[in-house]
C-alpha cells in the first residue's frame, strides 16, 4: 500500500508495526495503563489488600476476638529479620520478648524488653481455626516457634486483643461489603441510563424525572432510619448489607446521567447508524455495538465508586450507626480510637485509619489512571 | 516604505534555514521535519503543500516559536528580517518572553483553519480585535476601536461599525474568517501566516476569501505563507510553491515552474491526481440507454421543527428537504452537489429512511419506502447501501475489519461461520486490501483503506444502489483518486447504481453521469453533468461552478467570477 499510515506514530512507537495493528482496544487500554506509574503502584496496593482480606484467617497470627488480659494496650513490636548470635548472623525472624511491668508509683503498666528472642516460622502452627469457615486447621502463614508466645505487630487494643489480626479481618470487611452495592448501582445505572439515552423521548423524560426525584433524598437521614427500623433480629453484617443495598438504589443515579449522555451522543455516530441499516436489531445495536464502546469508561467509574462506599462504611461505623461491635471493621476499629487515652497512650490504635487512607487513595489513582488509559484513541 | 536599501526587494522577509524539529517521546526523538528550508518574500505568496501528517501546520508553529510539546526545535534557524536592517534568530527567542511576543500577532500575523474555534465565543469581535491593536499599538482604546472598524472595513464586512460589536456566533462561517483575517491584519504585520483558512468554507465562500486575501496583500505588501492541500487554491494564489511530503521538503519554486515541470515524483503525483479529477474519468461506464428506472423520487419533503416551552410549541421550522424530485437508472450515478446546509446528506439519509421524510414517494423498483414496515425495509437494506464521510467515525474501534465486514452477512444469515472467512478474503482483495489484514483493528488504517474498508462493508450484500455521502472529502487528494476508480472499477463489475453526494464540483465531474444542483432544500438544476458544468442554466450553479478553483495558475484571472444572492 502506498498510503500506509503515519497516525500510527501517535500510537506507541515501542509497540509498533504488526503488534499495534491487531492490538484489541483491552490491550491498547492496558498499554496506556502501564504507562501511568502511580496507578501500576496502586494497583499492587489493591492486590495485596483483597490477597490479605480473602486469606485473613490464614495471615492472622490471633484470633481477633482472642482477650489477653496481660497485653492490654502492648504496644507493636518491631519485627527484626537478621539475628546476630554467637553463631553469626542469620536471617531468621525474631522478636524481642515483652515484660509486663508495673510502676511502682503511678501503677501504670509497661512493656519492657526482656532480652529473650522469639522466633517465627513460615507456616507455623497457631490458634485452631476454621478457614474460610470450611475446615479445621492451625496452620498460619506464620507463628512463633512456641504457640504459647503472643507478639503483637500493631500492638494490642484496651482488652488486649491482637490489632494485626482485627485490621485483617476489618480489611475483609470493609473491603468488600460495599462491593455488592457498587454492582447493583452499576447494573441500574447502565440499564436505565441507557434506555433514556439510545430511546429519548418520553421514555427518557419519565428515567430523568425519576433520577432527579432519587438525588432530591437526604441520603443520610434516609440512612440512619433505615438502620434503625431494620430488624434487630438480623445479624449484623445482614443489616448493613441491607443498608448499602438501599444506598445503592440512590448510587446509581450519576453513573445512570453519564451513560445516557454517551448514548446520546453515540447513536447518532455514522457506525451506529451503518450497523442499523446493516439491519441490526436494538439490543444487537446495544449490546454489541455500543456498550463496548463504555467499558472502559463503565469500570473506571467503578473503581471510584469504590472507595466512597469504604468511606461510607467508615464513616458511619465510626458514629456507631453501621456496624457495630462484634463486627470488626475499619470504621469499628476507629471507633475505639475515638477519645483522648488513646491518641495519648495507644496511637497505634489509629493504623486502621492508615489502611483507609491507603485504600481510597489508591482506588483513586487506579481510577485516574484507567480514565486516562480508557481511551486509547483520544489525543 | 522602510526599504532603504537597493537589494531589500530581493532579500527575503523570512527565512527557514535547515529547520530539524522532532517530537521527544519516552521511546526517544521522533523526528518531524527533516532539515526543510525556504524563504518567504514581501509582496509575494508562498504556498505550502502536502499531505496531512506532512508537518506543514507544524511548520508554521515552529515560525510562531509556539511548538506544542513535547515538539523540540533540535536545529536550524528561523531568520526574520522585516526591515532589512538586521536579521532576529527567532528560535533563540525564549518561547514566553517579551521579544517573541512583540512578533507574534504584531509583526507575524496567523489565521487559523477553522474560524468558530479561534475566536472566543464570550468577546465580541471588536474586543477581540481591539485587544490585539492595543498589545502591540500605543494607542488608546478610543482608537484602537476606530481602527478595528477599519479592520473590518477593510476586509469588506458590510456595516462595520454595528459589526464590531457583534459575537462570532452571530457571524456566518465566512464572515467569521473575514473577522480572523481582519484581526491578523490589524497591526499591518509584515508576515501573515494563513493554515487551511479556507478548508472549512464552502467553495463560494472561499473563492470570496481567496479573492479578499489578494487584494489586501497588494494594498499591504504582506508577504503570505499560505498552508493547504489543495493543488487548485494553489493554482489560484499562490507566487511561490513549497512541496512537502512526510517532513521533509521535496520541491520549491515559482508556481509555473512546478506546474508546468514538475521535478519530484511527489509533486507529480499530486498534480495528475488534481488534473485528472478536472474531466471525466476515462474509465467510466455509462449506463445503458434503454436502463430501468431503480429508484423514483417524488415530492420528497422533510421539516425539522424546533419545539420550545413547556407546551412544545413549534417555533421555527427548517425545511431540509424541499419538495425535492428525481429519477435514478439502473447503472447510473447522479451527483447531489450544493454547500454545507443546503439538504443533500439530508436527502441522503432521506432515502435510505435514516431520517423519517413528512411526504414523498420514495419508490425503489415499484415498492414505495414511505409505506414499507420495518421488515420490508430491512430487506430494501440490503440491496440498498450506504457510505459516509468519515472513515474514522463510521467503523466500529472495537470490532477487526473481519467482524466489521462480517457484521451484515451475519445478521442477515447470509453466510455461515465456516464460510466467513473466505467470503471477507474475497471481499477484502475486492476492494485493494489484503486479506492478511483481516484480523487487524480500524486504528491500524490509514484514512483512504479504511474507507475502503466501508466500502467493502457496503458491497458485502452484493447491492444494487449506493448512497455514498462525501466518500471522499475527509480524504487526501491523491487517495480520493484511488478510491473514486475503486468506486468506479465495482460500478463497472457489479453494475451498481449511485447516489453520490459531495460538495466537490471536481470529483462529481469524474464520478457522476448525472448532477443535481441543491441549493436551501430544493434542486434548483438537474442533468448531465458535462451540460451542467459547461452551460449552467441556474444562477446558483453558475456562482458555484465559477467558485471552483481552476487547478491551472496560466488561467489565473481568465474568469469572471459570478454571485449568487437570493432575495429572501
Amino acid at each position: 500500500m502506498s498510503e500506509t499510515s503515519e497516525q500510527n506514530l501517535s500510537l506507541n512507537p515501542e509497540n509498533s508495526g504488526k503488534e499495534v495493528a491487531i492490538a484489541s482496544q483491552f490491550q491498547l487500554t492496558w498499554w496506556a495503563f502501564k504507562r501511568h506509574k502511580i496507578a501500576i503502584i496502586a494497583l499492587w496496593v489493591i492486590g495485596i489488600m483483597y490477597l490479605l482480606a480473602i486469606f485473613a484467617e490464614f495471615v492472622a497470627p490471633d484470633n481477633p476476638f482472642k482477650q489477653n488480659r496481660r497485653a492490654v494496650y502492648h504496644p507493636p513490636q518491631m519485627l527484626h529479620f537478621i539475628d546476630t548470635s554467637e553463631e553469626g548472623r542469620h536471617i531468621r525472624p525474631y522478636f524481642w520478648k515483652m515484660k509486663r511491668e508495673r510502676d511502682p508509683e503511678t501503677l501504670a503498666v509497661t512493656y519492657v524488653k526482656s532480652g529473650e528472642k522469639i522466633y517465627l516460622r513460615l507456616f507455623g502452627k497457631g490458634p485452631e481455626y476454621k478457614f474460610w469457615g470450611l475446615w479445621e486447621t492451625n496452620i498460619k502463614l506464620f507463628a512463633t516457634e512456641k504457640p504459647r508466645e503472643k507478639f503483637f505487630l500493631f500492638g494490642a487494643d484496651r482488652m488486649g486483643r491482637d490489632m494485626f489480626s482485627r485490621v485483617l479481618y476489618g480489611t475483609r470487611i470493609s473491603m468488600s461489603i460495599g462491593l455488592v452495592g457498587v454492582v447493583i448501582s452499576l447494573v441500574l445505572g447502565v440499564t436505565l441510563g441507557g434506555i433514556s439515552g439510545y430511546f429519548g423521548g418520553r421514555v427518557d423524560a419519565v428515567i430523568q424525572r425519576l433520577i432527579e426525584f432519587v438525588l432530591s433524598l437526604p441520603t443520610i437521614p434516609i440512612w440512619l432510619a433505615l438502620a434503625a427500623s431494620l430488624p434487630p433480629s438480623w445479624p449484623i453484617y445482614k443489616q448493613y448489607f441491607v443498608i448499602t443495598l438501599i444506598v445503592s438504589l440512590v448510587g446509581w443515579t450519576e453513573l445512570g446521567r453519564v451513560v445516557r449522555g454517551r448514548f446520546l451522543a453515540m447513536k447518532n455516530d455514522d457506525f451506529v447508524v451503518a450497523a442499523r441499516l446493516d439491519g441490526a436489531s436494538e439490543s444487537r445495536i446495544i449490546f454489541r455495538h455500543m456498550l463496548p464502546s463504555l467499558t472502559s469508561h463503565i469500570i473506571a467509574s467503578l473503581t471510584l465508586a469504590i472507595p466512597l462506599m469504604i468511606l461510607a462504611e467508615t464513616g458511619l461505623s465510626f458514629l456507631g450507626f453501621g456496624l457495630t461491635p462484634p463486627a470488626i471493621s475499619w470504621g469499628v476499629l476507629l471507633k475505639e480510637a475515638q477519645n483522648i487515652i488513646s491518641i495519648s497512650q495507644a496511637p497505634w490504635l489509629f493504623i486502621p485509619g492508615g489502611f483507609v487512607v491507603l485504600a481510597v487513595l489508591s482506588f483513586n489513582f487506579l481510577g485516574d489512571g484507567m480514565r486516562d488509559a480508557a481511551d486509547p484513541y483520544g489525543h | 516604505m522602510r526599504q532603504t536599501l537597493m537589494d531589500t526587494d530581493t532579500s527575503p522577509i523570512l527565512q527557514v534555514q535547515n529547520l530539524n524539529l522532532g517530537f521527544n517521546m519516552r521511546q526517544g526523538m521522533v523526528n518531524v521535519l527533516h532539515g526543510i528550508s525556504f524563504d518567504l518574500h514581501r509582496g509575494k505568496t508562498t504556498c505550502v503543500v502536502g499531505e496531512s501528517g506532512s508537518g506543514k501546520s507544524i511548520t508554521a508553529r515552529a515560525i510562531l516559536n509556539m511548538v506544542p510539546r513535547p515538539g523540540t526545535i533540535n536545529s536550524g534557524q528561523i531568520l526574520f528580517n522585516p526591515d532589512g536592517s538586521g536579521q532576529i534568530n527567532l528560535t533563540s527567542l525564549d518561547p514566553r518572553g517579551k521579544p517573541i511576543r512583540k512578533i507574534r500577532g504584531g509583526r507575524i500575523g496567523m489565521i487559523f483553519q477553522e474560524p468558530m474555534s479561534s475566536l472566543s465565543p464570550i468577546h465580541t469581535i471588536g474586543n477581540q480585535i481591539t485587544e490585539v491593536i492595543q498589545l502591540h499599538r500605543n494607542v488608546d482604546k478610543k482608537t484602537a476601536r476606530q481602527m478595528a472598524i477599519a479592520a473590518l472595513a477593510q476586509v469588506e464586512i458590510p456595516k462595520p461599525e454595528k459589526a464590531v460589536d457583534r459575537y462570532a456566533f452571530e457571524y456566518s462561517g465566512g464572515m467569521r474568517q473575514r473577522a480572523m483575517i481582519a484581526m491578523a491584519l490589524s497591526c499591518q504585520p509584515d508576515v501573515l501566516i494563513a493554515d487551511e483558512p479556507t478548508t472549512a468554507l464552502d467553495v463560494t465562500t472561499q473563492a470570496e476569501i481567496l479573492d479578499l486575501m489578494k487584494s489586501l496583500q497588494r494594498e499591504l505588501d504582506t508577504a503570505i505563507m499560505f498552508i493547504t492541500h489543495d493543488m487548485g487554491v494553489v493554482a489560484e494564489i499562490a507566487d511561490e510553491v513549497v512541496v512537502m511530503e512526510k517532513g521533509h521538503v521535496v520541491e520549491k519554486g515559482n508556481i509555473h515552474q512546478v506546474y508546468n515541470a514538475p521535478q519530484h515524483v511527489y509533486t507529480k503525483k499530486l498534480l495528475t491526481a488534481v488534473k485528472r479529477l478536472n474531466q471525466p474519468a476515462s474509465t467510466k461506464v455509462r449506463p445503458c440507454t434503454q436502463a430501468q428506472n431503480i429508484l423514483q423520487i417524488r415530492d420528497l419533503s422533510l421539516r425539522f421543527e424546533k419545539k420550545e416551552g413547556f407546551f412544545q410549541r413549534i417555533t421555527d421550522v427548517t425545511k431540509a428537504v424541499d419538495g425535492v424530485s428525481f429519477d435514478l437508472k439502473e447503472g447510473e450515478s447522479l451527483g447531489i452537489v450544493g454547500e454545507s446546509g443546503s439538504g443533500k446528506t439530508t436527502l441522503g439519509r432521506c432515502i435510505a429512511r435514516v431520517y423519517d421524510p413528512n411526504s414523498g414517494v420514495i419508490n425503489y423498483k415499484g415498492q414505495d419506502l414511505m409505506q414499507a414496515n420495518a421488515s420490508a425495509l430491512r430487506e430494501t437494506r440490503k440491496r440498498m447501501r450506504m457510505i459516509f464521510q468519515d472513515p474514522f467515525a463510521s467503523l466500529n474501534p472495537r470490532m477487526t475489519v473481519k467482524q466489521i465486514i462480517a457484521e451484515p452477512l451475519i445478521i442477515n444469515k447470509l453466510a455461515n461461520l465456516a464460510e466467513l472467512e473466505e467470503i471477507v478474503s474475497t471481499i477484502l482483495s475486492q476492494v485493494g486490501l489484503d486479506p492478511n489484514m483481516m484480523e487487524r483493528y480500524p486504528h491500524a488504517f490509514s484514512g483512504g483503506q479504511r474507507q475502503r474498508i466501508v466500502i467493502a462493508r457496503a458491497i458485502a450484500l452484493k447491492p444494487e444502489l449506493i448512497i455514498a455521502d462525501e466518500p471522499t472529502s475527509a480524504l487526501d487528494v491523491s487517495i480520493r483518486t484511488q478510491v473514486l476508480d475503486l468506486l468506479l472499477q465495482l460500478q463497472a463489475e457489479m453494475g451498481l447504481s449511485f447516489i453520490f453526494i459531495s460538495h466537490d464540483m471536481a470529483v462529481i465531474r469524474y464520478f457522476c453521469d448525472r448532477v443535481a444542483v441543491m441549493y436551501r432544500g430544493q434542486i434548483v438544476e438537474i442533468g448531465e453533468t458535462e451540460q451542467i458544468i459547461t452551460s449552467p442554466q441556474h444562477p446558483y450553479t453558475k456562482a458555484l461552478l465559477s467558485s471552483v478553483p481552476i487547478p491551472d495558475p496560466t488561467l489565473r484571472g481568465t474568469r469572471q467570477r459570478h454571485r449568487y444572492e437570493p432575495d429572501s
